[in-house]
């Protein structure tokens, strides 16, 4: 059934723009693909797991909980793995940030076990409603909404806040940027605190959609939803937005016509003939040489 | 007001500039003249705080800005309008412009600063909900010189302003250089355009791979015969 699929498409999709949304900033600010931010988001699932089941705080606290260590995890990951090598070569900062996402895997690994854990029962009581033919749950609608709260707040904070204005700006015009007198250091740091919030807070709908929390769950997430933000056009923050939804709803379509043992190939076909067709994907602005 | 010693800076193995040294004071307008590569965007970009500098010092009043962030010289009192304009082309000219008042945290004085630019420049008022790509040259030109205003500097540093206008315009930016100066605003002035720079300055300095070659009075320059035959095409 069509609208069943879409349902389920779209709460799938929404988790994955929420990711690709870090991906977009960072990349539109400092041209980097930021390979540990899947490894935040696995941060987040894991801040947001441990404060349900051991703080026993509900999961809205737990989210937000998480999405705050993240951000501090964000921060602290650019401005000692990334910032040190602004100035030299791109692939410097890229083998850094591969470095970044392996050490990160590797402490969660160490610290909770190779053992995918989940939310208890009681952490979101789960009821399924109906839809005209279809259903959706009540953890579906939790997390389009939250998607949507989380997404409309970003857009006003880059349409409307002098902060999201010069990222904006800096994103545009790095070097004018800095000569308009923007602090263009602050402004690479709000942003990986942004993308990192919006990653950790799909961590913890992840986590209680699929009911598995594990140290390696951010790499595959991480890998999707860096193809979605290539559909979307990187750099776009609409672009991440829309190919969160579509590269969502695609898989599940996908897996209905009876593709389900090629789930994960979906998205990597999809990876690769945007950059064959069109590589600055949908909504993506021509990359201009910032000299 | 400004001072540059001995200032050298290097790309690589690239010499851009070789100990150049070169003063602004209050009130002039100085002139910075040379070819392509030259080295005038350099120093300018140097003077700003976005190149790392090789040796030398660039004073502005008794403070050396050789290690100081781009944005703290703004917060001292420089701004530049760079070369090429180099407006946010998908930001509208009212957030251009607020964007050149980054550094000031009162609303109200933000606000003040966007009407000075409307007054100096009224056809930027009547575009300021466009989006600056869609802007004219010319517009444009006039947009990074409004937005460079909003911080309201002591120094304007000007990166050939006159590059890619008619003739016409060239002049009218030109007579807003001079009204800019004369409302109390320091400048100084890179160009490729001789004729047009010296007409305006006070001083002037020439620069040649990464030397200064010449300086002088601008209307002494204009009339050596060196100057006329490199830059002036005689
Ligand atoms: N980013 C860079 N990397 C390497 N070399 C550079 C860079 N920018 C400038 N150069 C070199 O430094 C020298 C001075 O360049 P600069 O841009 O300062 O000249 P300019 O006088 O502003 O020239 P124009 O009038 O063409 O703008 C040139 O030889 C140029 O090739
Ligand atoms: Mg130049």
């Amino acid at each position: 059934m069509l609208l069943q699929q879409l349902i389920n498409g779209v709460a799938l999709g929404s988790t994955y723009a929420l990711i690709a949304l870090g991906y977009t900033m960072v990349y539109g600010i400092i041209t980097l693909i930021n390979f540990a931010h899947g490894e935040i988001f696995m941060a987040g699932a894991f801040v947001g797991l441990l404060a349900v089941s051991i703080l026993k705080l509900n999961i809205f606290v737990a989210m937000l909980l998480a999405m705050v260590v993240s951000m501090s995890i964000g921060v602290v990951i650019e401005l000692i793995a990334y910032r040190p090598l602004r100035r030299s070569s791109r692939l410097s900062a890229l083998i850094s940030a591969i470095g970044v996402s392996i050490f990160l895997s590797s402490l969660a690994l160490m610290i909770f076990g190779a053992d995918a854990k989940g939310f208890p029962s009681t952490a979101f009581p789960v009821r399924q409603i109906k839809v005209g033919e279809a259903e959706i749950s009540s953890l579906q609608l939790l997390i389009i909404g939250i998607s949507a709260l989380l997404m409309m707040g970003l857009e006003f904070i880059v349409k409307k806040t002098k902060i999201g204005k010069a990222m904006r700006a800096t994103s545009e015009d790095y070097n004018t940027a800095a000569l308009m007198g923007i602090n263009v250091n602050r402004v690479i740091s709000f942003t990986f605190a942004l993308g990192s919030a919006l990653a950790a807070a799909g961590g913890v709908l992840v986590g209680v959609l699929f009911n598995a929390v594990s140290f390696n769950m951010g790499l595959m997430a991480g890998l999707k939803a860096f193809a979605a933000a290539v559909l979307g056009g990187i750099g776009s923050i609409p672009g991440a937005m829309l190919g969160g939804l579509m590269l969502g709803v695609t898989e599940v379509l996908g897996v209905a016509a009876g593709f389900s043992s090629y789930r994960d190939a979906i998205a990597f076909t999809i990876l690769v003939l945007v950059l064959l067709v069109k590589p600055t994907g949908l909504l993506g602005r021509k990359i201009q040489k910032k000299v | 007001m400004l001072r540059v010693e001995n200032l050298s800076v290097n790309y690589g193995a690239i010499k851009a500039l070789k100990k150049v040294s070169f003063e602004v004071k209050q009130g002039e307008i100085v002139a910075l003249i040379g070819g392509n590569g030259a080295g005038k965007t350099t120093t300018l970009n140097s003077i700003s705080g976005i190149l790392p500098i090789h040796e030398g010092k660039i004073l502005f009043g008794d403070k050396d800005l050789t290690r100081i962030p781009p944005h703290e010289i703004v917060k001292l009192g420089i701004c530049q309008v760079p070369e090429g304009r180099r407006v946010f082309a998908n930001m509208s000219v009212l957030e251009n412009l607020e964007m050149g008042g980054y550094s000031i945290s009162d609303k109200k004085a933000v606000s003040e600063g966007i009407e000075r630019a409307f007054t100096l420049f009224p056809r930027l008022k009547e575009r300021m909900k466009q989006l600056a790509k869609t802007l004219s040259g010319g517009e444009q030109q006039m947009l990074a010189m409004g937005r460079a205003l909003m911080s309201s500097p002591k120094l304007l540093l000007l990166d050939e302003p006159s590059m890619g206008l008619a003739p016409m315009l060239v002049e009218k930016i030109f007579e807003i250089v001079v009204e800019i100066n004369r409302q109390g605003t320091t400048i100084m002035l890179v160009e490729q355009n001789a004729n047009m720079a010296l007409s305006i300055a006070n001083r002037a300095y020439v620069l040649e791979t990464g030397e200064v070659v010449l300086s002088g009075i601008a209307a002494d320059l204009a009339q050596d015969p060196e100057v006329r035959k490199a830059y002036l095409g005689e």
